[in-house]
């Protein structure tokens, strides 16, 4: 894939946008190359942060929207997700693996994204949260 | 897209066989209201054949352990069989799949529920 290629999509908060973005980071990721366990897991990341954001953040607000924008270069796909919610701080959230959480219905999604992707980050917007989502290509292919 | 439900009865065992995706909304939301409904007709053993699930998300992770915990807390068992690889592999990296009874063999999944 040559250059580098972007596409933003301001969405409602809504299940069917939540769908929609995982869909488009399955198809960055297929262009990239990687291979498929690498698309599910890139997918699967950004439809955990969609799912907070729309559920999480913006708690299926009709007057709020999510941003979703994806970036692929020829090193890395970058994905940001944006809510209007009232703010994510990440150090609050419980260790799912603590065994007092194991049988918790849920407080799984941050720990799957950090899991499935090489870098997270977080930024306070206001109002909102923002997650940078953050595939490097070369240790993807290399860890194959 | 969405999830399928097919229940029958083996040897007193309710088996759920579960196609498709289970999460946030349909899969995680049938799942659910499929084990309340067997709950209360009385069927308590369940083993839950993800075989054909395509796809699960944590919201549908939650709603297994949901379902477990509930099951559990009505006297009853819930297992877990025929993961495949990705189901597989998220239960061992949530620190689910020594929670779960995970079995791969029908037969003998039905055998090992505790008879009433």
């Amino acid at each position: 894939m040559g250059g580098s290629q972007a596409i933003t999509y301001t969405l409602e908060s809504s299940l069917d946008s939540v769908n929609r973005v995982e869909q488009t980071a399955e198809e960055m990721a297929r262009k990239a190359g990687l291979e498929e366990e690498e698309i599910y897991r890139v997918a699967m990341a950004v439809r955990e942060a969609a799912v907070n954001a729309v559920l999480h953040g913006n708690s299926y607000d009709p007057e709020k929207r999510i941003t979703a924008s994806f970036e692929s270069t020829a090193d890395s796909l970058v994905i940001r997700i944006a809510d209007q919610g009232k703010g994510l701080n990440p150090e609050t959230l419980p260790d799912p693996l603590a065994p007092e959480n194991l049988l918790r219905g849920s407080g799984r999604g941050i720990f799957l994204i950090r899991s499935f992707m090489d870098e997270v980050h977080f930024r306070q917007l206001h109002p909102g949260t923002e997650l940078t989502l953050i595939k490097h290509l070369g240790t993807a292919r290399s860890a194959i | 897209m969405s999830m399928k439900i097919k229940t029958r009865q083996v040897d007193g065992i309710t088996i759920m066989d579960c196609s498709g995706r289970i999460t946030l909304g349909e899969g995680s939301v049938q799942l659910r209201d499929a084990v309340r409904d067997l709950l209360g007709k009385g069927s308590k053993q369940i083993l839950l054949n993800l075989g054909d699930v395509t796809y699960i998300d944590s919201s549908g992770i939650g709603e297994l352990v949901s379902a477990f915990t509930t099951v559990r807390n009505q006297g009853g068992d819930l297992k877990l069989l025929n993961l495949t690889k990705k189901v597989h592999d998220l239960l061992q990296i949530t620190k689910l799949y020594t929670v779960f009874d995970v079995k791969d063999d029908e037969a003998s999944a039905v055998a090992s529920f505790a008879r009433a």
